[in-house]
């Protein structure tokens, strides 16, 4: 693996990015649209219910940040792979000596710098409009952090490898996929709820483990890590990761064997 | 047993076949590109140019066939036979928000070039579009964006260098200049091209050998005078009319 390459590949994302005023507006506004939402939902809530409950209004704020650092995490693989695609520069990129894992870890790099900055705007507006302070969250929630990004990865590239397959007509995955789990994997209530035959599959995604646990870490009752949430999660991780690997790195060399690349590439 | 690598052939294919669902697209083509040499790729559509053209790219996996690129073997050595090549195509395009000299030093940091300032400010001045160094690429004209494309195709000095119709869309003049610049920076750095046009001026001013293909299958081969006279026809265009609806040179 070559960090030159994968640095440059980084480059010209910030490039885009920064020449690109309305790509920041999208890294910022759906997130600032959730906080507003969740935080008046919050506040209104903790005003007219008794203080037992407020603690809970924690965790619908924890899971909705939470969630979008799997969301930003999936979109900076998915969305990066597009801008290839939309600006008709996928060609040069495979033409060019950059290692599948160059590409993918390139895109992996800027999918922790969306989440960099997205958190970075949420939790000053958190804190100026809901006094909600990140920095008093536990830090025993990173190692959560870093599982549930690392799940976006996997999905993100999943996502990346269906495109592939089905061509721009499949783009709105790129959006779709998360959506596809959030019901599952109990972002805002425990998986206890679900039914019982959708427990099961819910409990085979690291994602239920993450927000099961980070709900362990805010719960006063208990308040810290689960390391069987946090053990089950990272071990998930791990096969979810080489399964996404495999689908794109086996779709990527289908399509090179149906010649659907370059199609794809210059339609 | 294959016999040892002949330094001076730069680019081989071997029986390259490409079927796509049924339908051959390439029929057993087999070439060899020397040291130094403007190869030619002629044909109607569907002739199977572009179809070659991926697949010397890696873009596209032969059906049978090899393909060696500095005597080895091209699909097992890609990532590394690559930093030795370099494309430019009218159909693709650099990220059109981004400024020229933006898009020039990505590629050159994916190539590794060294002093990459000097390269990129060479390059430009060589196809005369310094001025556009700061200019959005989406906002270039098609000729400049096609000079842009050959700026970024020669970032790594290439040994090997694949065009595909670098003139397609370009006023008669710039495709002069286009051209002759290709032909200029060739001969001084002994680049071997792979080149393909549908434009008989370019395959005469800029090629030294052509081959003509037909529905994937090989037509004939040579120099253009050699083909013009053999085919008995007043121009290569006329040959290449004659071929696209005969499949044949011959009356």
């Amino acid at each position: 693996m070559n960090f030159r390459i994968i640095s440059a590949l980084v480059l010209r994302y910030i490039f885009l990015y920064t020449r690109t005023p309305m790509r920041l507006v999208e890294l910022v506004f759906w997130p600032v649209v959730d906080l507003m939402v969740w935080g008046n939902l919050t506040m209104f809530l903790q005003e007219n219910t008794n203080a037992q409950f407020a603690h809970y209004l924690l965790f619908l704020i924890g899971g909705m940040i939470l969630w979008d650092v799997l969301f930003r995490a999936q979109q900076g693989v998915a969305i990066s792979f597009l801008e290839d695609v939309w600006t008709r520069n996928l060609l040069n990129v495979f033409v060019a000596p950059v290692r599948t894992v160059e590409y993918v870890t390139a895109t992996f790099v800027i999918g922790f710098l969306r989440i960099c900055v997205t958190v970075l705007v949420l939790s000053v507006l958190a804190f100026v409009g809901y006094h909600f302070n990140v920095l008093s969250l536990k830090w025993s929630l990173i190692p959560f952090f870093i599982n549930l990004m690392v799940f976006g990865w996997s999905l993100g590239m999943i996502s990346t490898a269906l495109i592939l397959r089905w061509g721009q007509a499949a783009e709105s995955l790129a959006w779709a996929i998360p959506f596809f789990i959030q019901p599952v994997v109990a972002v805002f209530y425990p998986v206890a709820k679900l039914p019982g035959w959708l427990q099961g599959i819910a409990l085979a995604l690291p994602a239920t483990h993450i927000f099961e646990g980070m709900r362990d870490v805010l719960n006063p009752a208990i308040g810290h890590a689960s390391w069987s949430h946090l053990g089950m999660a990272a071990g998930l991780n791990v096969i979810f990761m080489a399964l996404a690997a495999w689908i794109f790195a086996s779709t990527l060399r289908a399509t090179r064997r149906k010649g659907l690349l370059t199609k794809f590439a210059t339609q | 047993m294959s016999s040892p690598a002949n330094p001076e052939i730069i680019l081989e294919a071997r029986d390259l076949s490409r079927e796509f669902d049924g339908v051959v697209a390439l029929d057993r083509f087999s070439f060899k590109l020397k040291r130094g040499e403007v190869l030619g790729l002629l044909g109607a559509n569907g002739a199977g140019k572009t179809t070659s053209m991926n697949m010397l790219l890696g873009l596209t996996t032969p059906t049978s066939g090899s393909i060696q690129a500095f005597g080895r073997d091209f699909f097992k050595n890609r990532v590394e036979l690559l930093r030795r090549m370099n494309f430019s195509s009218a159909y693709t395009s650099l990220p059109g928000n981004l400024l020229v000299w933006q898009n020039l030093l990505v590629f050159a940091k994916i190539y590794g070039v060294p002093d990459h300032k000097k390269k990129i400010a060479e390059l430009l001045e060589l196809f005369e579009i310094s001025d556009l160094r700061k200019r959005v690429t989406g906002q270039l004209s098609a000729g400049e964006s096609t000079r842009l494309n050959l700026c970024k195709a020669l970032l790594n000095d290439p040994e090997l260098l694949l065009l595909d119709e670098p003139t397609a869309s370009l006023d008669p003049d710039i495709a002069d200049k286009v051209r002759k610049t290709i032909r200029r920076v060739q001969s001084e750095r002994q680049i071997s091209i792979l080149y393909t046009s549908h434009n008989m001026r370019d395959i005469e001013e800029v090629c030294d050998r052509v081959i003509f293909l037909h529905k994937g299958k090989v037509v004939t081969e040579g120099t253009t005078a050699d083909i013009v006279a053999k085919s008995q026809q007043s121009s290569l265009e006329d040959v290449f009319i004659k071929i696209a609806r005969s499949g044949d040179i011959e009356e």
